[in-house]
């Protein structure tokens, strides 16, 4: 695991870089990931789920040797969960030791309670500190699961770095962390939002891309099952599908054949795991024996659009 | 100025004025390029360094593309833009790119968009205009199939707009208003909040500390309208276009889907604060007014690619049509199950029930009925008013009783 590592120098520097990291990434999101750490700017991923936007964040962390700062977006997030709150207990019991003593200067003990010591730092707040190998990552999942106030709430944070605390000030990062923003597109996110990040859109490998992406994080699994798996995964997202399988249901496809010791693909074995797969009723039906006998009938025949 | 960087001193200032002229048709074509996205893109360029045609791509992909529709935008544009620099001074690339193989007919729209603003840059340099390929190419964007006609509305007068913005005030839909995570403060409120307690608290130096309250706060859940304008409908096409119109900018999170064979989503044209602009830009947009119905396959075209974007955080949809579905009923019955199951609520309001003695006969109307939580027949819609109002009446036998009949 390499300790500390400086920024990418050039593109195909961030290319291998990720390639490090175990991503296989197209020149578009290594160009993009390469800005975005030379001019401080937030990175946005929109995608379909699994299609890897979140396990960017952990690998830029991994290879550059950065704390990882994760904050998962769900409805009803608010300050308080992800940025800060006071610790009102520990408050409270100062105001009745400061009365105790006799102290009760009210200018000096609002100071004195409001101050950094009775401060909960939440993920947010963490991420301007610089850790030991410099600013960490900071991951900020799924946020259109938040709403939108808690977007408008952001906007200092990604444009400036800075997040103000009404009764201590401004806190400003020395280091900008390198900050990723995932969203799966339940709902549009503010162009305010957007205009202040570098955006790239992830979709689905290509059938060379897919087997690489295979081929690195399955090293073990032979080279014709990997081939036949992802043509087929590659065929199957062509049909009428209400959700379409990501790459982290390819890998888990892959390995749940690999455990069954299968070394080709077959009509039975395909059709009792693709449940793996296929995470609707819809879309198992859709996908029934005659549509998965088909699929597989093409990959042996190497007639599919992924076939090399 | 010192934020503008130093791109090679040679020919620096000439790629520099082409990322500008190219910045300025992404603009005309509709992406929201301002000039701080100009300098941003500059210096992206000069970050990754003009030597490769992928990156120099890429790097203003990056700074310029802010969603995924744009993509393709800024791909023609860019094909368009960068295969000739002299692009703006003669009109050669059009030429070809008009005679290329067909494409689907979505491509052909943002191409056209592309084109359009690429002429229109060429124009405001006064330089000479190509008409007859854009013609061309405009051709190719109609499909043959189908008999689109485009949709004029009569515009509405002030004191019309004002009822009609009366009519919409007054109307309650059957929402229950979710609760949201936020609080505000209330000396009713449920709860005690801690902070502005503590500081109220610190006035008195804690000797005396005075709670204070907070609440949480409602708000009504975003509202999803899926609006017929088939043939069958076409009597009240004007009425609910206004109507939708009205909601739009009265709500927030409203998103408003028109179909008849096939499914537009006309969203963004009723942004526009006045009515009649926006009102001609959806009659341009939606190209299948009082056309067929094919109820089925729009709901599915809405399941598979609107559903997960617009039904978060607890959609109510309101379906308004006459469910006379001239298509295969087996598709509406599975795509109305799977919208009724993606939204917390779906109203149907229905305005061919004319008379009192309606019975759900038609196999569409059957199909659909099961599913639907709230059903708002009218009865002789000739105005908002009326419209309103059947939304508004509380949610009582009207629905319970069609159900068992239909049943």
């Amino acid at each position: 695991m390499p300790d500390v590592c400086a920024n990418p120098a050039s593109v195909d520097a961030t290319l291998r870089l990720l390639q490090d990291g175990d991503y296989v990434a197209g020149r578009g999101l290594a160009t993009m990931v390469f800005l975005s750490l030379r001019l401080s700017r937030p990175i946005l991923l929109e995608g379909d789920a699994g299609v890897g936007k979140t396990e960017i964040a952990n690998v830029l962390a991994r290879v550059l040797g950065r704390r990882l700062v994760r904050l998962q977006c769900y409805e009803g997030l608010d300050a308080a969960a992800a940025v800060y709150e006071w610790n009102y207990a520990a408050q409270m019991i100062e105001v009745r030791l400061a009365q105790a003593r006799g102290d009760i200067d009210r200018e000096s003990l609002a100071k004195d309670v409001f101050s950094e010591r009775f401060l909960i730092k939440r993920p947010l707040l963490h991420a301007l500190e610089p850790g030991l190998a410099g600013a960490p990552v900071l991951l900020i999942d799924e946020v259109d699961r938040a709403d939108a106030p808690f977007e408008a709430y952001l906007l200092e944070l990604l444009s400036d770095y800075q997040i103000t605390v009404p009764e201590i000030g401004t806190v400003v990062a020395r280091e900008p962390p390198i900050v990723v923003v995932t969203s799966n597109r339940t709902r549009e996110i503010h162009d305010a939002l957007k205009r202040r990040c570098f955006y790239h859109w992830i979709g689905y490998p290509s059938a060379q891309r897919e087997r690489a992406i295979l081929r690195t994080k399955m090293p073990e699994i032979e080279k014709r099952l990997g081939d036949e798996i992802v043509a087929f995964i590659q065929e199957l997202r062509q049909t009428d599908l209400s959700k379409r399988p990501g790459i982290g249901q390819t890998l888990a496809w892959a390995s749940a054949l690999v455990e069954l010791d299968r070394v080709e693909l077959d009509p039975e074995t395909v059709s009792a795991t693709l449940s793996v797969l296929l995470t609707g009723r819809g879309d198992a039906a859709r996908a029934g024996r005659g549509v998965v006998g088909d699929i597989v009938a093409k990959v042996k025949a190497g007639t599919t659009q992924a076939t090399p | 100025m010192s934020a503008l960087p130093t791109i090679d001193p040679a020919t620096g200032g000439k790629l520099v004025s082409n990322i500008m002229h190219f910045a300025r048709a992404l603009r005309l074509a509709g992406l929201p390029v301002g000039p701080g996205k100009l300098l941003e893109a500059v210096r992206a360029v000069e970050v990754v360094g003009p030597r490769r045609r992928d990156d120099f791509y890429w790097a203003l992909h990056a700074v310029l593309v802010e969603r995924h529709e744009q993509h393709e935008i800024f791909e023609q544009a860019f094909r368009l833009f960068w295969r000739d620099p002299r692009l703006l001074q003669g009109a050669a690339p059009l030429v070809r790119s008009g005679t290329e193989r067909r494409r689907p007919k979505q491509l052909d729209q943002v191409r056209q968009r592309v084109l359009d603003a690429l002429m229109a840059g060429a124009k405001d340099e006064e330089l000479e205009q190509p008409e007859p390929e854009v013609e061309l190419d405009r051709a190719l964007s109609y499909s043959p199939e189908e008999v689109f006609r485009h949709k004029d509305f009569e515009s509405m007068s002030a004191a019309e707009l004002a009822a009609a913005r009366q009519a919409i005030a007054r109307m309650r839909l059957p929402i229950v208003r979710l609760p949201t995570r936020r609080f505000v403060a209330d000396p009713q409120g449920q709860r005690v909040d801690m902070r502005a307690t503590l500081r109220a608290g610190l006035r008195t130096s804690g000797l005396i500390m005075p709670l204070r309250r907070k609440r949480r706060t409602t708000r009504p859940p975003p509202l999803v309208i899926l609006c017929d304008v088939s043939g069958s409908m076409s009597r009240y096409s004007r009425l609910f276009v206004h109507f939708v119109h009205a909601v739009t900018s009265d709500r927030e999170r409203v998103s408003t889907f028109l179909f008849g064979t096939q499914l537009s989503n006309v969203t963004r044209h009723l942004r526009h604060k006045d009515v009649d602009i926006a009102l001609d830009r959806i009659g341009a947009a939606v190209e299948d007014w009082s056309g067929g119905t094919r109820i089925g396959v729009c709901l599915k075209e809405f399941n598979l690619h609107w559903s997960r974007r617009v039904l978060g955080q607890g959609a109510l949809v309101l379906l308004i049509t006459d469910g006379l579905d001239r298509d295969d009923v087996g598709v509406l019955a599975i795509e109305i199950e799977r919208l009724h199951k993606s939204c917390r609520r779906l109203i149907w309001l229905n305005p061919l029930l004319r008379y009192e003695g309606f019975r759900a006969e038609a196999a569409g109307v059957k199909a659909i009925l099961p599913h639907v939580d709230d059903f708002r027949p009218v009865h002789n819609l000739d105005s908002l008013a009326d419209l309103t109002e059947a939304l508004s009446r509380a949610s009582d036998r009207a629905g319970g009783t069609l159900r068992s009949r239909a049943a």
